[in-house]
Formats: structure tokens, C-alpha cells, sequence
């Protein structure tokens, strides 16, 4: 150990920038992250404020509409689906359950996760190897899979489909929680603040937590993106999200059938939104892992 | 049975894991107003031995006493743990890992302030001002976080914490071992000021016998887990009579040392 | 002999997995809202001569546990209850669907396989300009979900070009099969490609910078002998790890596929199944799923285990 130890820089650096302010974070982002931050930053607000915008209207159904074109009819830029519904009205409507779905995942299996992870860490032996087990066995259930049971068993909706997958997920949290928290307390500031006789309770909420908090942001961004991806392919298998309501999986479903008809345009506009704010997602999730591993 | 006047007991204190035994055996007091140097080779169980004293492993057998107390077997609740932890504190070795990377030092000296007295928060900033005056340190460098700091900077931090619970002893398990060899020298000396300030004895683990010889009143020599050798500093360091203290004692210079074994690292 | 240990060790965490997952899914049917005899009718009414047999055939008359060593006897013999809906053995109906599934998961390992990993090594092995096209190109690949690939594969190949069939699983021949199942196969790996591209990228640029490539290159040993011999094969771990989970998963997502293109597989009844509710369908075609996917993880594992230098040394040493 005394050889191999980095330089240690006696002439210190002397003082830290005290504001390590927002600005350094961004920088750290970059345009890209920003970008992407920017994505869903705009998918998230109109999760919230859509419903409430004028002049949008996603479920009154004008048959002779069907398929009707962009810019044909005035008020509806994006033109009509299947069953006459203005397009635009239906994407917009369609980013709440898009962002409501991946959020109930993300709090369940962040919750259970982060507390399964912290404990296995903390207590090691026994416990540690009966959760193990016990996640090893959720990992033998894929996510969709779940979902589908879950479908059959308590019937088609959001709630028991995003459940189903915070369960699924549960274990890659859990894990990840469990080997950050490991490795921070094994630091030897840890073992000082144990004989000190501050409690586990408190080591773990006050120091190894917001320690690893950086990385359990990052995975959760990361599940976000896995769980929008599932919500809305079970939501297109008509498992999901219930028709009529404006689903961008429910749309794709709705509207399949219109890419062999010569109007590709509602199905690919929905899947389109779909790809572009998991790729925001994505994107943003590596970054934030790159960071909190110190890659960037 | 531990007199008044001994501040440390241990007896036949002895760690396996499974089919290895760390530590065998081993008997020890450590007299008040006194300094023991614990030595040996990595591997030597010198390092489960403190483990153990300060209660982050549960010894097999044997007993520990420390300032009258019993601390054989692991402490039961938070209240216990507290007091313990104002008898016996440690400072590790890796300045890296001391310290959480998100407190300054002047927050983990608090946050143990605050966990062992009833202070104000007026009385806690005085208390550590103190503690950082006696570590050598300013108030810019408590004020920042320990990315800014040296490793120097922040073993004294790491020592100012383990003296702000007011222990009656610290094990300083190589506490030293990671610094340069001039950082070594100040923070050595920062040691010897506080015992004299304090009256705090120290517990000293290391393999550097140059190290020793400068704070240690007495030591025990281990090899595989057992004490091979004991006396007082200079009868063991002038006049080893076991082999293996002999060949310790070789892979360093004479005393008045100049410690040029160590590999120099690049001090930018 | 370490290995024996390893794989007991290993046979008797899959045997216990396998035990609850089919204990989970078994208790699917009592967790339905409502008696089991209405779980498995799907909420239909039926004559009591259909009550009693449906009574007599699941035991519905014995106590929970009783029922559960029941039906898993009755699984190990290859009997997997009746369907409701199709008033037909669900073993049959899996056996007579497994073909399509089988095949579709076997080409789009392949497509998977063949483009990821030349896509990985490929880039990983370039510069920085054409790496940034590959990042590029994988990041939105890998947001792609099968539907929506499903979806853009169907306008261009079968709408527009007309390459490609549209629906169905053809006149039942194999080629015909094969043919009607090129679509949904690349549908289904798309985002594999990706995943596995990055992942093999990673892995080989981390191993050209390791140690004993970097004093191969010094030495001045060729750089394609470098890679072949040192770079490939030690990157090999991750990449057989990362694929074999990918393909793993795919048996699940399968269902989305084969649901888009209207293919008569598993993946596309057992969703049909969920939505009406024939609980004995979905639990026999997921036990099927999960018995396959656990075992798919066993085989990565242990390969991985037996590629891997270091298990070895360590499983002599122990």
C-alpha cells in the first residue's frame, strides 16, 4: 500500500472554487445532454399542461376525417387517424401517460430497490445472499413477460402493467444500489464514523447515500427510458393503456394498419415521438453514468 | 486483572477466519502515560488486532478492556458505541478514502461534536478552531472539501475528528504510512504535540520502525498473528533478540534515520 | 475439481429458481380476481357438467399446496392444463406454435450476432470520426422499440417496395415460413444490434488499451495477429455475456413482434390469451418462457464462467 498510492499533492490546491455552481454541470452535459435534457424537458411539461392547452381535441371521432392528410383541414396540421381524430391532439394528449408510466416504475422500484440494495450492502452474510436469491429469481422474469401475466391476471391498464415492470426492474437497482454502497463503505471513513458510534441508520441516510446518489440518478434515467419502451409496447399489444385513450403505443396499434394502406403517417408520427424521447433519454442517462463515474 | 493504571488490556485475544488465524493469542497491556508500538510485517495481523480493539470485528476469543471497561464482545445499541467511542478512537491509512468527499472538515469534526457533547453551536465552532489549530490546520482549508485538501492536510483532519470525540487512546493504524516522507516528519510531530497537549496515548501499528522509535515508548513484535518479541523501544529496536526482529530491524538504517527505503514519489 | 462444485452449485440455484418461478406463476391463477373456476373459464358460464370436470381436472377441491405438487407433477409429465378458449391441450397448442417462435428467435440471433458484433469490432477498432457515425447510429437503433421497427419495416419493405410479405406465417412450408419471418426477425433485433455493437466496442477498445496489447504493439508483433490473438478473444467474456442476455431477452419482446406482423407464434397467443383471460394458456406458455430464459442465463453464465481465466485460477486455488 505505500507504493502504490497517487501523488500526493502536499503543494495543495489551494482553494476550491466555493460555487460549484449549476454551471459546471451543465458544462459537464455538454450540448448534447443539453439537448436531450431539453427533449424531455418539453415531453415532461406537456405531460402536465397539455390536457389544459386550447383547442386540442384526441378523442371526438369524425369517420369521413379518416386519414385525412396534414394542413387538409384547417386546425389540424398533422392531419387525422384512422378514425378521424386530429393526430396532433392525440400526440400531445399522449406524452401524460408516456411520462406517468415510467414515473410510477421509476418511484416503486427506485423505493424497494434503493432500500433492498442499501440493506444487502449494510448487513452482508446471511441476508445478503437470501436477497440475492431472491433478485435472481425476479431476473428470470423479463419485464414484458410480467407485464402480460399481470395483464391476464388482474386485467389490461397502466397501473398493473407499470407494477408488473417496477418488479422486473426491481433487481438492476437493487444491484446496482447494493455494489455502490458496498464499495463506499468500504472506505475507511466509514469504519471511522462506525467507531465514532454514529448508527448504520445514519452512516447509510447521511453519508454512503448521498455519496452514491450521482450513480442511483443515472440508473434511474437509464429505467425511465427501459420502462417507456415496455409501457408502450404492452400498450400496443393492447395490454396496457386502455383504447380510446390518446397512448402513443395504444396509436401505433390503432393506426398499423394505415402503413399498409398507403397512410403510413399517425403510426409513424407516434412511433417517431416514441424514438425520439427514449433516445433523449438514453443519451441523457449515459451521460449522467459518465459523470458520476468521474468519465466525464 | 487491568489496574488503574492501565489504560489497555487485552488477553489472549485470538481471530480466525476460517481455517486461518490472524491473530493467536495475543497479551498486551498499555500502561497510562505511555505510547506502544504494535510491529510487523503486512499480514502479521497487526491490523485485525486494532480491528478488533476498536470493535469493527468481533474477536474469537479473549478480552478486551479499555479505560476499565469491557469491549470484548461487540457493543449492544447506539448509546454504548458512543461510549466506546470516546475511549478508544483510530486513524486509518489511506488519506484518499479518510474523509466523505462531500463534508468539509469542519462538518465531520462537527457532526462528531455534536454526536458525543451537548455544545452549542457556538462552543462547537470554538471547539473547532481548537482542534484544527492543534492539527495545524486554518480556517480556509476546514472550510473546504477534502478534494482541495492534500493527503497531509487530510490525515490531520482525520486526526482532529478522532480527537474531538476527547478519546483516552488512538490506535494509529499506519496512519502515517501513505504520506511523504516530509509530510511524515510534520504530521509526526503534530502526534506528539497533541499527546503532550492531551495526555492521549497513542497505539501505534505500523512496519516502519523509524516511525516507531519517534513516538512508541514500548513495543510488540508479531509475526503470523503471535508476539514474537516485547520491551521497550530501545531495548527491542538497539538490541532485538528474536530473528524476525532482527531482519525488520535490518530492512531499515540506523537510528538518526533517514528513511531512503521508501520509494520517492514526485511531490508536484 | 472445482467445476463440479461450480456446476452443482449452479443446477442447484437453477432447480431452485425454476421451483418459485413456477410456484409465482402458479399462483397467478389464485391471485385472479374472483374463484379459479372463473379465472380458467375466463368469466364464461359453463354447464355444471363443465364445472365439475374443470373441478375434477385442476383439484379444485384440495388445498392450496396439495393443488400446486398437483400441477407441477402434471408439468413434468408434459401436461399443462386446458385452454379454455380453444377447448384444447395447452401442450398441443404450444407444441404446434413453438416452430414459429423457435425460428424467429433463431434468426434474429443471428442477424444480432453477425451484424452487432462485426458493427462492434468494426468501430472499435477505427477512429474517432467513423466512431461518432456508430454512436450515432446505435443510440437511436437501440431507442427503436420492435413495434416501431415493425411499423417502418412495413412501410418501406411491404407497402412501398413490396420485397417482403406483410402478415402471417405463409402456406405453413418452412422456406415459406422463413421467408414471411425476415421482417419480423430484423424488427427484433434492431435494438440488439445496438446494444450489442456498443458493448463489443467498448470491450475491444478496452482491451487494445490494456497492458500486454500495448507491450504487443511495442514489440511490433502485427497489428490484425495483435487483434485475432489478444483483443478478440479477451473481449470475448463481455461480448458472449452481453449478447446472450440480449437474445435471452428477446423471447419476451418476441410477442410484440409477432403480434405487429400478425405471426401465429407463442409470443402472439399468449398475448391473446392474457386479453381473454385463459389463465391456463398464459401460465403454461410463460412457464415455457421463463424455463427457457433461466436456462438461456444458466448456459451464458457457465460460458462465460469457462472463458474466463480467472474463474479457473480462482476455482483451483478454492
Amino acid at each position: 500500500m505505500t507504493t502504490t498510492m497517487p501523488a500526493p499533492a502536499e503543494a495543495a490546491p489551494a482553494v476550491e472554487p466555493m460555487a460549484r455552481s449549476s454551471r459546471s454541470w451543465l458544462r459537464r452535459l455538454g450540448p448534447l445532454g443539453i439537448a436531450c435534457a431539453v427533449i424531455l424537458g418539453i415531453a415532461v411539461v406537456l405531460a402536465i399542461i397539455g390536457p389544459y392547452l386550447p383547442g386540442l381535441d384526441p378523442e371526438s371521432t369524425d369517420l369521413p376525417n379518416a386519414w385525412v392528410g396534414p394542413f387538409q383541414l384547417p386546425g389540424s396540421p398533422l392531419g387525422f387517424d384512422a378514425q378521424g381524430r386530429d393526430l396532433l391532439s392525440r400526440l400531445i394528449f399522449g406524452a401524460r401517460t408516456a411520462i406517468v408510466g415510467p414515473l410510477i416504475v421509476l418511484i416503486i422500484a427506485m423505493s424497494l430497490g434503493v432500500t433492498i440494495g442499501m440493506i444487502a450492502a449494510w448487513r452482508r452474510g446471511w441476508l445478503d445472499s437470501f436477497l440475492n436469491f431472491g433478485l435472481d429469481i425476479l431476473f428470470g422474469f423479463p419485464g414484458i413477460l410480467l407485464a402480460i401475466v399481470a395483464a391476464a391476471v388482474f386485467g389490461g391498464g397502466l397501473w398493473a402493467a407499470a407494477i408488473a415492470l417496477s418488479v422486473a426492474y426491481l433487481p438492476f437497482i437493487a444491484r446496482v444500489v447494493r455494489n455502490a454502497a458496498a464499495k463506499e463503505g468500504a472506505m475507511e471513513y466509514v469504519a471511522a464514523l462506525r467507531v465514532q458510534g454514529v448508527s448504520a441508520w445514519r452512516i447509510s441516510v447521511r453519508h454512503i447515500l448521498p455519496n452514491i446518489s450521482p450513480i442511483i440518478v443515472a440508473q434511474g434515467t437509464i429505467l425511465f427510458g427501459y420502462a417507456l419502451v415496455d409501457l408502450v409496447a404492452i400498450s400496443f399489444l393492447g395490454l396496457g393503456v386502455q383504447p380510446p385513450a390518446a397512448d402513443w403505443g395504444v396509436m401505433v396499434n390503432e393506426n398499423l394498419i394505415g402503413v399498409l394502406q398507403g397512410y403510413p403517417l399517425p403510426a409513424l408520427a407516434a412511433g417517431l415521438v416514441i424514438v425520439t424521447v427514449v433516445v433523449a433519454v438514453n443519451v441523457l442517462g449515459e451521460r449522467l453514468l459518465d459523470i458520476s463515474e468521474g468519465r466525464r | 486483572m487491568a489496574t488503574d493504571d492501565t489504560l489497555l488490556d487485552v488477553r489472549g485475544l485470538t481471530k480466525v477466519f476460517g481455517d486461518r488465524t490472524a491473530v493467536d493469542q495475543v497479551t498486551f497491556e498499555l500502561p497510562r502515560g505511555r505510547s506502544l508500538a504494535i510491529v510487523g510485517e503486512s499480514g502479521s495481523g497487526k491490523s485485525t488486532l486494532a480491528k478488533m480493539i476498536v470493535g469493527l470485528e468481533a474477536p474469537t476469543s479473549g478480552t478486551i478492556w479499555a479505560c476499565g471497561a469491557d469491549r470484548s464482545a461487540p457493543a449492544t445499541g447506539s448509546r454504548e458505541r458512543r461510549v466506546r467511542g470516546r475511549q478508544v478512537q483510530i486513524v486509518f491509512q489511506d488519506p484518499y478514502s479518510s474523509l466523505d468527499r462531500r463534508q468539509t472538515g469542519a462538518q465531520a469534526l462537527d457532526e462528531v461534536l455534536r454526536l458525543h457533547h451537548d455544545y452549542g453551536a457556538d462552543y462547537r465552532r470554538t471547539r473547532i478552531a481548537e482542534l484544527a489549530r492543534l492539527v495545524g490546520l486554518d480556517d480556509r482549508q476546514m472550510s473546504v472539501r477534502p478534494k482541495a485538501l492534500s493527503g497531509g492536510q487530510r490525515q490531520r483532519i482525520a486526526i482532529a475528528r478522532a480527537l474531538a470525540a476527547e478519546p483516552r487512546i488512538i490506535i494509529l493504524d499506519e496512519s502515517v504510512a501513505a504520506l511523504d516522507v516530509s509530510i511524515q516528519a510534520q504530521v509526526l510531530n503534530v502526534l506528539m504535540d497533541i499527546r503532550d497537549a492531551t495526555g492521549v496515548a497513542y497505539v501505534l501499528i505500523s512496519h516502519d520502525l523509524a516511525v516507531v522509535r519517534q513516538i512508541s515508548d514500548d513495543i510488540v513484535v508479531m509475526q503470523d498473528g503471535r508476539i514474537v518479541e516485547r520491551g521497550t523501544t530501545e531495548q527491542v529496536l538497539d538490541d532485538p533478540q528474536e530473528a524476525y526482529t532482527q531482519l525488520l530491524r535490518a530492512s531499515v538504517p540506523e537510528p538518526g534515520w533517514t528513511p531512503s527505503r521508501r520509494q520517492k514519489r514526485s511531490t508536484t | 475439481m472445482w467445476w463440479v462444485r461450480f456446476f452443482a452449485l449452479r443446477l442447484v440455484r437453477l432447480v431452485l429458481t425454476l421451483l418459485v418461478a413456477s410456484f409465482i406463476i402458479f399462483c397467478a391463477l389464485e391471485l385472479a380476481p374472483g374463484s379459479p373456476l372463473a379465472a380458467l373459464s375466463g368469466g364464461r358460464t359453463l354447464s355444471p357438467e363443465a364445472v365439475a370436470a374443470l373441478t375434477a381436472r385442476y383439484n379444485l377441491d384440495d388445498p392450496f399446496i396439495v393443488r400446486y405438487v398437483t400441477w407441477l407433477g402434471g408439468v413434468f409429465q408434459g401436461d399443462l392444463g386446458v385452454s379454455i378458449g380453444k377447448r384444447q391441450d395447452v401442450s398441443e397448442i404450444i407444441l404446434g406454435r413453438a416452430l414459429t417462435s423457435v425460428t424467429l428467435v433463431l434468426m434474429a440471433s443471428i442477424i444480432i450476432i453477425v451484424i452487432g458484433i462485426t458493427l462492434g469490432i468494426a468501430s472499435g477498432l477505427r477512429d474517432r470520426s467513423s466512431n461518432l457515425v456508430t454512436l450515432a447510429a446505435t443510440a437511436v437503433m437501440a431507442a427503436i422499440p420492435a413495434f416501431v421497427g415493425a411499423t417502418l419495416l412495413l412501410m418501406v419493405f411491404s407497402a412501398t417496395l413490396g420485397w417482403f410479405p406483410a402478415l402471417g406465417t405463409g402456406d405453413g412450408s418452412f422456406t415459406d415460413l422463413v421467408w414471411h419471418l425476415i421482417l419480423p426477425a430484423v424488427a427484433l433485433s434492431i435494438a440488439s444490434i445496438a446494444v450489442v455493437a456498443r458493448v463489443t466496442r467498448a470491450a475491444i477498445r478496452e482491451e487494445l488499451g490494456t497492458e500486454h496489447v500495448q507491450t504487443a504493439v511495442s514489440r511490433g508483433i502485427p497489428y490484425p495477429a495483435i487483434v485475432r490473438r489478444h483483443v478478440v478473444r479477451n473481449a470475448g467474456i463481455s461480448i458472449v455475456t452481453v449478447s446472450g442476455l440480449t437474445i435471452a431477452s428477446l423471447i419476451a419482446v418476441a410477442a410484440v413482434v409477432e403480434t405487429a406482423f400478425a405471426t401465429n407464434g407463442l409470443g402472439s397467443y399468449l398475448v391473446q390469451a392474457a386479453a381473454s383471460k385463459d389463465i391456463a394458456m398464459v401460465q403454461g406458455i410463460s412457464l415455457v418462457f421463463v424455463t427457457v430464459f433461466v436456462l438461456m442465463n444458466v448456459a451464458i453464465d457457465v460460458i462465460a464462467a469457462l472463458l474466463d481465466p480467472r474463474t479457473r485460477a480462482a476455482g483451483a486455488v478454492a
